[in-house]
């Protein structure tokens, strides 16, 4: 995720300060993970050097001044040419969960008992993330099924491994 | 914990050669929404039919409210399933010649309810669930996700202790899937009924307070606590 599109793309909607930025970015993206103040100044900094916002004023307070920020007629073609690139779709070739299976199978250890214990520790997650979008409103509700379906993705090759371990376990055999 | 409402003991059902159930396991607590998972032909559906006393086991016991269903005559268990039971399943479930909502009323009316009793009754259900416009239509006449949502007000309409869903949401998409589930746990929070439900969806069994894995006529039990 662009840290610096998402900022451009909130300042598309009118000059705003580094705290404000900040404030609606972990309002609407941040779920989990809100930004660091670091973060969004030094992202800010880029994107002054680069001419894509320019310093709009500055706002007094109580505390210290604060720089207002304004997106660029170059920003506003840079976050134009960002939503219509898409984004890498993103292939796992490298699943923890494959190599536990594999492992199990080649010591005799019980490789289904592994896919159970994974599975059971996703629907936990997903139950919570259930809850979670029921009292949400309609943008929660998106994030959380764009993971709930990631989820399910993990748990539908989890089944099919499942139909398959003794197959698999005899060509881990040989 | 509440208490438990049924139980399926060490089930063993075969239908010829076909081994269905080979020791399967599960219990139901009151207001309990109990999740079957497991692959296709892993015994989901026969678990739920015999939990829901409509095939008898070879072996093992099923117990609801402490009663033994194979102590309980064809006509026991057949008003048991009317009063006691509600069921939703994947599709065809709705008489066609019948409207909406005669449909609704089915159940009350097999019970012996009245006509005009059993459809006041079946239209509080229909418009308790929003569906109160689709009353006079035939099932041919409504779409997938109100057809379910028709056949969830059926199975609510005598106030059942235990909702049997198998597959609700499998013939729909993911938009009208999400609101015939939402509709099933919430109407069953509401009054208190439990559901086994059976699905391979994950995001479906994720409504559920707990699951129970079947694989090979098998119930797993898996160790993690939740």
């Amino acid at each position: 995720m662009s840290i610096g599109h998402a900022l451009l793309g909130l300042l598309e909607t009118g000059p705003r300060h580094g705290y404000d930025l900040k404030r609606v970015y972990d309002e609407r993206f941040g779920h989990d993970r809100p930004l660091a103040y670091g973060q969004v100044y030094s992202t800010l900094s880029r994107l002054l050097r680069n001419g894509l916002v320019e310093e709009s004023g500055v706002e007094a307070g109580g505390g210290p001044e604060r720089k207002r920020y304004a997106i660029t007629n170059a920003g506003v073609t840079d976050v134009s040419e960002w939503l219509v690139t898409p984004e890498s779709p993103q292939i796992y070739l490298q699943s923890a969960l494959y190599t536990k299976v594999v492992l199990a199978l080649m010591s005799g250890r019980d490789a289904e008992e592994v896919l159970d214990t994974q599975r059971s520790a996703h629907l936990t997650a997903m139950r919570e993330l259930t809850a979670r979008k029921r009292a949400g409103d309609l943008t929660d509700q998106l994030i959380c099924d764009h993971a709930l379906f990631h989820l399910e993705a993990d748990l539908r090759w989890l089944e099919l491994t499942a139909a398959r371990l003794s197959d698999l376990a005899r060509q881990v055999a040989g | 914990m509440s208490e438990v409402l049924l139980s399926g003991t060490d089930l063993i059902k075969s239908f010829g050669p076909s081994d269905a159930l080979c020791g399967a396991s599960m219990l139901v607590h009151e207001n309990e929404i109990v999740a079957v998972l497991g692959p296709s032909g892993s015994g989901k559906s026969t678990l739920l039919h015999c939990l829901a006393g409509i095939v008898m086991p070879d072996n093992g016991a099923v117990t609801f409210q402490g009663r033994d269903l194979a102590g309980m005559t064809d006509k026991e268990r057949s008003a048991l399933r009317r009063t006691d039971f509600g069921f939703v399943f994947q599709f065809g479930q709705l008489v066609p010649e019948l409207s909406c909502l005669e449909n609704v009323a089915l159940p009350l009316r097999l019970g012996g309810a009245r006509r005009k009793v059993a459809e006041a009754k079946a239209r509080e259900w229909m418009e308790r669930i929003e569906v109160a416009p689709l009353a006079d239509k035939r099932p041919g006449e409504v779409s997938g996700g109100q057809s379910q949502r028709v056949a969830v007000a059926r199975a609510l309409v005598t106030g059942p202790k235990v909702i049997f869903a198998d597959e609700p949401t499998g013939a729909l998409d993911s938009f009208n899937g999400e609101q015939v589930i939402r509709l099933l746990v919430d109407t069953a929070r509401d009054t208190g009924a439990s559901i086994v439900l059976v699905t391979h969806e994950a995001r479906v069994a994720a409504y559920s307070d707990r699951e129970v894995v079947v694989r090979d006529g098998k119930t797993r039990q898996v160790a993690l606590a939740h």
